[in-house]
């Protein structure tokens, strides 16, 4: 009988998705493998969310500190080395998130554990244990296997797994000291910062035109306006288009920019990275333009067109005019 | 101010059709373009404008072949002073191994940043550049989209998830990994990417490092690789494109918004 970790990620006094996400998949693993599901909270004083916590897994592990308020690298590093060397669990799950990009790697090195990044799913093969990864931006799925260790690092992506899994617990909760000794940081946490807002505010549309890297130039977007003015709908993007400041960042869908809600997304020209894919699970239909008949956008399209995005909407254009 | 960036030659997979190779572990690679790493990309223009005001030198590292050194080229021509090229020869690499190898590199150097791209557009691990920070010993800070250098370190901005954004300080010596759009990256030219290679590229063996067995040992092994489905079952558009003009007309009607 092992141990599960499910490192809890939070933020301005709320649980994070990605906790409930881990806590599912954890459990199930747990029920397959007879282990037992540690959620451990590294936090401020006085958390509001450990009954929800204690809910869902076995036992939680508590140590509050004001300078665990906020996620620090350098001391939940730390901490969570000293744990895993004390009691050996046989699978520590963190998020592939921004945090857990910056927690992960390092804790990896620290503990001289085997990991492994964003992982879609985790599965157990005649008693080992493997990961599925997506590589080449998710055109190309990978199997990968560990080097024999005491344990194992992963990172989930967020979105792989429902957040409604998680099983039913009632479990206890074990307070820790924070150990005197918690190094000083060198990387200090200053401030929250919500990045700006402008005149549209895409998460309120019932129908989004979303443009993406096959747009090409820059040039084109006015073309791409034009339509979507004359649909009545209102324009959106992903990555690609706001780091070439080609459209301002609050047109941005995903998990940097907006998650939207649209009865419609009629995406143009967008591969569908997880990232942006993560911002419309809630979108009613979702109609998928590609001249790469491979895109992952067309894994989750409702309605799938493989040809050139430019050709598609001069004809719609001309159904408008 | 002395800077390295690490940067990595990777294939482009946009509109192509990847087909496995024999060994079902990779896909062929010999017909597919080549670029620099997207991330990379910005990271080597955010390192040439940093070290603009104090003065300073570049350096950029790259883990391959010959063929790889196109990339370190780009960098030079973009402004960096250094290039080094680690040869792997037929090493299996990882993020782990890889990991060991730069930070190896780097610890005879002498330096202020590391800055690298958030991830590799080719694996999408994201974890080599935080695993050098811990090697040696440094402050890391991952998906970086501002930077501001201050006295003894910097004040940074750091994506996170919906929009929100953490602002941060770190002291220096540090290594940060670069988000795409932290910046411009400048255009440069054939004929300047020739120019630059006139510049000397330092070359090293991994065989002539102080790395054990242990530290050449991936702790990750792909067993396979598969193509994932082509649809979620979605309904596939076909006819020319007034047709399909037509189909995609009628659905959003039912759906009411237009």
């Amino acid at each position: 009988m092992g141990e599960i970790f499910v490192v809890v990620e939070h933020r301005q006094e709320n649980l994070r998705e990605i906790t409930m996400q881990m806590l599912g998949k954890a459990d199930e693993l747990c029920r397959e493998l007879s282990h037992t599901l540690t959620a451990v909270l590294m936090g401020g004083k006085g958390v509001p969310f450990l009954d929800e916590l204690v809910e869902r897994a076995d036992r939680v592990i508590v140590m509050e500190d004001e300078r665990l308020r906020n996620f620090n690298a350098d001391r939940y590093k730390w901490i969570l080395n000293n744990l895993i060397h004390e009691r050996e669990p046989h699978i520590v799950m963190m998020g592939h998130t921004a945090w857990g990009m910056d927690l992960a790697p390092a804790l990896a090195v620290m503990t001289g554990w085997p990991v492994a990044s964003d992982c879609v799913d985790i599965l157990v093969q005649d008693g080992n244990l493997k990961v599925i990864r997506q590589i080449y931006n998710g055109k190309l799925f990978s199997k990968v296997s560990f080097r024999q260790s005491k344990g194992y690092l992963v990172t989930m992506r967020p979105g792989a797994f429902p957040e409604d899994k998680a099983g039913d617990h009632h479990g206890e909760v074990e307070r820790l000291p924070v150990p005197p000794d918690l190094p000083e940081t060198r990387r200090e946490f200053l401030e929250f910062a919500e990045s700006e807002t402008g005149e549209v505010d895409i998460t309120q549309s019932e129908f989004l035109v979303s443009i993406g890297r096959g747009i090409g130039e820059q040039e084109n977007i006015a073309e791409i306006k034009e339509l979507a003015d004359l649909m009545g709908g209102q324009i959106s993007c992903s990555r690609p288009v706001v780091d070439k400041n080609w459209l301002p960042k609050y047109h941005q869908v995903g998990t940097s920019g907006k998650t939207v809600k649209p009865k419609v997304y009629f995406a143009l020209g967008i591969s569908g990275a997880f990232q942006h894919v993560a911002g419309i699970g809630g979108a009613g239909t979702v109609i998928a333009v590609n001249k790469d008949k491979k895109a992952p956008i067309f894994r989750v399209a409702d309605y799938v067109v493989a040809d050139d995005l430019f050709k598609i909407v001069t004809a719609l254009k001309e159904r408008f005019s | 101010m002395n800077i390295i960036v690490c940067v990595k030659r990777v294939p482009q997979v946009q509109d192509v059709d990847l087909e496995i190779d024999g060994s079902k572990k990779d896909v062929h690679k010999d017909n597919l373009p080549y670029f620099i790493n997207e991330g990379d990309n910005y990271a080597v223009e955010e390192a040439v404008r940093l070290k603009e005001k104090p003065g300073g030198t570049v350096t950029a590292i790259t883990l391959g072949d010959e063929d790889d050194e196109e990339v370190l080229r780009r960098c030079l021509a973009f402004g960096a002073d250094n290039a080094i090229r680690v040869d792997p020869g037929s090493l299996v690499l990882d993020s782990y191994v890889i990991s060991r190898i730069l930070s190896e590199v780097i610890k005879g150097l002498d330096y202020d940043l590391i800055l690298t791209g958030v991830q590799a557009d080719d694996l999408n691990s994201g974890m080599v550049g935080i695993m050098v920070a811990e090697h040696l010993g440094i402050a890391h800070s991952a998906v970086v989209t501002d930077i501001e250098v201050l006295e003894d370190g910097a004040a940074i901005k750091v994506e996170l998830e919906n929009g929100l954004d953490e602002k941060a300080r770190i002291g220096f010596p540090a290594l940060l990994t670069i988000q795409t759009g932290i910046n411009e990256p400048r255009y440069v030219s054939v004929m300047g990417i020739r120019k630059a290679s006139r510049k000397e590229i330092g070359v090293k063996r991994v065989e002539d490092l102080n790395l054990s067995q242990d530290d050449l040992t991936p702790a990750t092994v792909v067993e396979e690789v598969f193509l994932p489905p082509e649809t979620g079952g979605g309904e596939i558009l076909e006819g020319g494109p007034s047709a399909i003009a037509d189909q995609i007309i009628e659905i959003i009607k039912e759906k009411g918004v237009i």
